[in-house]
């Protein structure tokens, strides 16, 4: 017993569009769990084996860098998902994650979804299509990011004014 | 080339430093002032003896001193950024097109602003607020490189008890940042955005507008229902010297605030 009803995991945005017998596979996986802000949920190089949906709250995913404090790479809120490092082979947290506000979350196991998506290949895909999407919107912000636009501009050979 | 317009006289009465290379001027008139400006529109400051550039007026409108924001990045930019209380600057404007802000009576106000960008959407913000029960919600993204690079940071609490909802973003920060790290577009969704009765009003670098104008018309926004203030190289700010052309626009006159309809497919053109 789950604890956690279709309907409300038919609110999470990562949930749209599924129809009622995949969302009550799914949640019948699914654990709803809480984190006071300043939780720290798992640390980097740890083993990755979760899925959270989160409800509420922020959570930070940081990286420490030797002699500086940690360096916070993201953070995610309502309707995001936290957790994607169980897809790739070597299933480590790439990053620490932080709740920096109190939080909430749909947890799954990841040996669980895998089952699941196995089971059910439809539902696997539209898993696998939900997380591919989340995965590319996240690496277009970094790329973004790494453009540094809020950088002052390099003065051009006619001179900045 | 005629310039129409000789420069108004104007006296810093005080500075404030924004971040370690913004600084907000207020400005009053020495003589004749410039006509009112209104918020989206700017005016052409001259540092005596050494240039003049376009600069966005960042206060509330409608007032007789100016507030004008200013990020030293070149020669004129950093002397202006350098003047103390009692100096005098001239003063050209005010030119072009404003943000209209009042059209979204009845409407969500949604700005979205990235870095320095934030300056002429503040003199919208100023005014919305001032007015506030015309709008419905009035929500403020701002995209900064850093927390400590978050120009206006220590007003966002007087704009939310004012009624704006405000959140802000950073592209990096270390642990004692409590708040979003990421781009701007991602807080659109957080945001909760009423597409069809938006109307949203984005100032940045040019690639965070035209990425955060694709994001909300994901949401089902319009383009009519989106303003861009572009930036261009202003120099004579009437329209005569073509140095700001933008495809059939003279940024100047015909902006710099303009509605994504129009600029979405001049900014498809490259080198444009």
């Amino acid at each position: 017993m789950s604890g956690v009803r279709v309907s409300e995991l038919g609110q999470h945005a990562f949930a749209r569009g599924l129809t009622t017998g995949q969302l009550e596979a799914l949640a019948a996986l699914a654990v709803g769990v809480e984190w006071q802000a300043g939780c720290r949920l798992f640390e980097e190089g740890g083993s990755a084996a979760r899925l959270w949906l989160l409800r509420s709250g922020r959570v930070a995913l940081d990286l420490r860098v030797p002699g500086r404090e940690r360096i916070i790479v993201e953070t995610l809120g309502p309707g995001d998902e936290l957790g994607l490092s169980w897809l790739t082979p070597a299933a480590q947290w790439q990053f620490g994650a932080i709740a920096q506000l109190r939080a909430s979350a749909f947890e799954f196991s990841s040996t669980a979804l895998i089952d699941l998506c196995e089971a059910d290949h439809e539902l696997g895909y539209q898993l696998t299509r939900r997380l591919l999407v989340t995965a590319i919107a996240r690496l277009q912000a970094a790329r973004i990011r790494i453009l540094d636009l809020y950088a002052a501009p390099a003065s051009a050979a006619g001179g900045t004014p | 080339m005629t310039i129409s317009q000789a420069p108004a006289s104007y006296r810093v009465i005080s500075r404030r430093d924004e971040t370690h290379d913004t600084v907000t001027l207020t400005l009053t008139p020495a003589a004749d002032p410039i006509a009112n400006v209104r918020p989206g529109q700017f005016t052409m400051l001259y540092a005596f003896g050494i240039g003049e550039i376009p600069i966005s007026v960042s206060g509330r409108p409608g007032q007789h001193d100016l507030a004008q924001t200013i990020r030293a990045v070149g020669a004129v930019t950093t002397a202006l950024c350098a003047m103390s209380a009692g100096q005098v600057v001239g003063v050209r404007g005010p030119f072009g097109t404003c943000w209209d802000e009042a059209d979204a009576a009845g409407r969500d106000l949604l700005l979205v602003a990235g870095g320095i960008g934030l300056a002429p959407l503040r003199s919208a913000l100023l005014a919305a607020l001032s007015d506030r029960q015309r709008y419905r919600r009035v929500v403020v993204l701002i995209g900064a490189r850093s927390p400590a690079e978050l120009v206006f940071g220590g007003e966002i609490d007087a704009w939310e008890a004012s009624g704006a909802e405000v959140m802000v973003t950073v592209d990096r920060a270390d642990a004692s940042w409590h708040g979003n790290v990421g781009v701007v577009t991602q807080l659109i969704g957080r945001a909760a955005v009423d597409p069809p009765n938006t109307t949203a009003l984005i100032c940045g670098p040019e690639v965070m507008m035209r990425l955060t104008a694709r994001s909300l018309l994901a949401t089902g926004m319009s383009a009519g229902n989106i303003r861009l203030s572009l930036e261009r190289n202003m120099q004579c700010g009437v329209a005569e010297c073509g140095h700001c052309q933008l495809g059939p626009l003279l940024l100047c006159r015909d902006g710099p605030v303009v509605s994504y309809q129009v600029a979405e497919p001049l900014l498809a053109i490259r080198e444009l």
